[in-house]
């Protein structure tokens, strides 16, 4: 083992984050992000799914054949997530509602698949459970803060509790309703991406073309 | 009929898998750096997803739904807790077979698609369909007609993606945005686009 368990589990939330460095897993959630209670579920479920399917699929990996590995992830996946969808629906069925397919879309979820395919498959469940766990916190950390900032200057409150007191209830903050609509979570992403990429420069993208420079007078 | 065309107009433009609801977004990023290769992968997602939403509409209607298997003596049986694992058992077969079916009969599209056919199955964008078209309640027409007009949409953005970011290329752009920071800009500034749609009824 080159990398200890610590590694593991914290790497992937800034220096190798699925979200902005190895772009896994945008798909399913960036809707969802509106409000913080509804990312935190998300990613809480998200959390959960990769942990648990990292650790069965390497606890199977060497029964797995090789020509149907797809899936079989794919079957030990989507049971994981009708537990998660038949437990939200059970006891938060108000956030389930809001979540609608997107709990569904878990299943289909990059990090999720990534994870098992290019770690589960190659190592011992507990270093694989908590691959998945780092992975899958990663993938909350970004979504936390996209809610968080959608949340807090789109509706002016936090988890539902006013925090920025809008205009519509006596209030002096007037809302930015563009924040509540989807392409407000791509430009917060991009902006996310910026900031990472501005603190670990290592993690910038090479150019594809170099402009050509001035030369001097 | 025209319930239909409104269903369509909708789902291409108002209601697109990929701009508004984020479905196939790892791909959507990821593939469209080219014109001629997102175009490949648009029309595969438009096919894959003309064929698995009414596939698993059927599906739903005679084994999944609360009572739907009458015709075989179970008429209290309630199986939708199963619709995930199915859906995607549907789509998983059905890009294999489509894979196959194209390798033996078409095979200059299957050199042309082929690459993209493995990756379709874990595209957000297919099972996002099949859910949503279960979510909505739709009969067959109506997923036929959605299955079809949500793929066609999605493969609009990611050709105008490509389009964008062909020519993205050769701007002047901060070290930190360059590749994903500025195409996720560039993807909030199409979904604005996208937007003006809303309110448009035929």
């Amino acid at each position: 083992m080159s990398q200890t368990k610590k590694e593991l589990l914290v790497d992937p939330l800034v220096d190798n984050n699925p979200i902005t460095l190895q772009v896994l897993g945008i798909c399913s959630a960036l809707a969802v992000t509106s409000s913080l209670q509804v990312s935190m579920v998300m990613a809480l479920a998200v959390i959960f799914v990769t942990s648990f399917s990292s650790f069965f699929i390497s606890c199977l990996r060497n029964q797995i054949p090789g020509s149907i590995r797809i899936i079989v992830q794919m079957v030990i996946i989507a049971s994981l997530v009708i537990l998660v969808d038949q437990i939200l629906k059970a006891y938060a069925f108000e956030i389930s509602k809001t979540l609608s397919v997107f709990v569904g879309l878990i299943i289909t979820n990059c990090i999720v698949m990534g994870r098992a395919e290019a770690f589960a498959m190659k190592n011992p469940p507990v270093a694989s459970f908590i691959d998945g766990m780092g992975n899958g916190m990663g993938y909350g950390l970004i979504l936390l803060l996209v809610g968080f900032i959608r949340e807090l200057f789109g509706a002016g409150s936090l988890f539902g509790v006013t925090i920025l007191e809008t205009v519509n209830n006596g209030g002096w903050y007037v809302p930015n309703g563009m924040l509540l609509l989807p392409p407000s979570a791509f430009f917060i992403i991009g902006l996310i991406i910026w900031a990472f990429r501005t603190w670990k420069p290592s993690q910038v993208e090479d150019r594809e073309y170099k402009i050509q420079q001035a030369e001097a007078h | 009929m025209e319930g239909l065309i409104s269903l369509a107009v909708k789902a291409i433009f108002v209601e697109n898998l990929a701009l508004s609801f984020f479905l196939g977004m790892c791909t959507f990023i990821a593939v469209s750096k080219k014109i001629s290769t997102a175009l490949g992968l648009g029309i595969s997602v438009m096919v894959v997803q003309a064929i698995t939403v009414p596939t698993n509409n059927l599906l739903l209607t005679y084994l999944l739904k609360p009572g739907a298997l009458a015709w075989a003596g179970f008429p209290d049986v309630d199986l939708t807790f199963l619709g995930l694992i199915s859906y995607i058992g549907v789509i998983a077969a059905m890009v294999q077979i489509l894979e196959m079916i194209l390798d033996k009969y078409f095979p200059p599209l299957y050199n042309a698609l082929g690459i993209f056919l493995p990756l379709i199955t874990v595209n957000c964008a297919i099972l996002g369909g099949s859910l949503f078209m279960v979510e909505r309640d739709y009969n067959f027409a109506e997923a036929t007609t959605y299955g079809l007009s949500s793929g066609f949409g999605w493969a609009l953005a990611i050709t105008a993606m490509a389009g964008v970011r062909e020519k993205l290329k050769y701007s002047d752009i901060p070290d930190g945005l360059q590749g994903l920071g500025i195409t996720f800009i560039t993807a909030g500034l199409m979904a604005m686009a996208f937007m003006s749609f809303s309110g448009v009824k035929l």
